[in-house]
């Protein structure tokens, strides 16, 4: 039990990624990157839906029919994105207007359905709310490491707090789309170089 | 605003895919080659171009009347779903040829995030039903362009001796970074 609740959080940070492995839900990921501050309210916005609309489903499960089970899936992920949109409004205005579309654009993250389309709407309650956290963990791992490069290397700051004092001259193109892209290219290239050479390592045993 | 302004800026200085990072996921899955980048640009862009204007008059004339506009999401997304299954059944029955093409590429459009994008900034940016089309229409050829322009950069990609740490998506990544820094230099373009 304690291996198979181990095993469901910590398969998406690295060998089952959504973003840097499977490369889904790209779009939030390179736009919301631009500072870490944005990163973290992304990631917890993304893990309230995510959480909540898994543990709907998987309740529901019986009850779905089968052939209507996607529009409703998108149904339930809409209310709780709804929800989301009026809690950031009320209490988080600033992040609300910094993520801007890309809140309501949380229906339509491939990482969601996928997950509840091959996960929650087979598998009991509890599965459900761990394969959901475990996933928004490796979202915001991703979401994360993508952010901080981009912040210090684009603005010289982490969180806001500045890191090199006046001197240091921030090169903006990190800020700017084609660092996003630059930032997650190179990332997956070490990623990819890690567990080849860790597969490497394996195999001559 | 001016139509003409509309087309250009989000043809080019705001490319959807380069500038605004929506409808990402075809344009990294989907651009191995040409036909299938041109199909999904087809299929996109008739799809965008009427889920907007039918989102259009959803929100004008059903959402506003009722005071519900917070429902926008929930409406906007099933309006596009209901629309697609509606275009794949109406073109598997009546142009089997355009449904060969493209019909492959529907089912995956409704997740496609520049769609529901187009019809949220529309009702965002306040546009009337005119410019709701030119900004529909003008995204989705700038997509249909940005799919265009990586394949074929991905088919030279195929031929050419990449360095063992870029290889497979790392390299598309970085290309994808030089696209867009070229199309940085279009900012400005059309107001």
């Amino acid at each position: 039990m304690k291996t198979k609740i181990k095993q469901l959080l910590t398969k998406g940070l690295l060998k089952e990624n959504p973003v840097f492995v499977l490369m889904l839900g790209l779009c939030s990921v390179l736009a919301v990157s631009v500072s870490v501050i944005n990163a973290l309210g992304m990631t917890l916005a993304f893990t309230f839906v995510t959480v909540l609309s898994e543990v709907t489903i998987s309740v529901l499960r019986k009850w779905i029919p089968k052939s209507l089970r996607i529009p409703i899936f998108i149904v339930i992920i809409a209310s709780f994105v709804t929800i989301l949109q009026f809690l950031l409004q009320a209490y988080f205005p600033s992040l609300n207007k910094a993520l801007g579309i890309f809140i309501p654009l949380i229906v339509v993250n491939c990482i969601i359905i996928g997950r509840i389309e091959s996960f929650a709407s087979k598998k009991p309650v509890f599965d459900s709310i761990l394969d959901g956290l475990g996933i928004s963990l490796g979202y915001g791992i991703a979401i994360l490491s993508i952010a901080i490069v981009r912040e210090i290397l684009g603005n010289g700051t982490i969180l806001g707090y500045s890191l090199f004092g006046t001197s240091f001259e921030p090169a903006l193109m990190f800020i700017l789309p084609p660092g996003a892209f630059l930032v997650i290219g190179i990332e997956i290239g070490i990623i990819n170089h890690v567990s080849k050479k860790a597969s490497r390592k394996e195999a001559s045993k | 605003m001016n139509l003409v302004n509309i087309l250009i800026q989000t043809i080019f200085s705001q490319n959807f895919i380069f500038m605004r990072f929506l409808g990402l996921c075809p344009f990294f899955g989907l651009t191995n080659d040409m036909d299938s980048s041109i199909g999904m640009g087809g299929a996109v862009t008739f799809v965008t171009v009427m889920a907007s204007v039918v989102s259009y008059f959803v929100y004008y004339f059903v959402l506003i009347p009722f005071g519900v506009e917070y429902l926008q999401t929930i409406a906007f997304i099933l309006t596009i779903a209901v629309f697609v299954q509606l275009v794949e059944i109406y073109l598997k029955k009546m142009i089997p040829n355009l449904y060969k093409v493209m019909g492959i590429y529907l089912p995956l459009i409704t997740t496609n995030c520049m769609i529901l994008g187009v019809t949220l900034i529309n009702i965002q940016e306040g546009y009337s039903l005119m410019e709701t089309i030119v900004f529909a229409f003008g995204s989705s050829v700038g997509f249909t362009l940005a799919m265009i322009l990586m394949t074929a950069i991905r088919i030279r990609i195929g031929n050419a001796n990449v360095p063992a740490f870029f290889k497979g998506a790392p390299i598309v990544f970085l290309a994808a970074s030089f696209i867009a820094i070229a199309f940085m230099g279009l900012q400005g373009l059309g107001g």
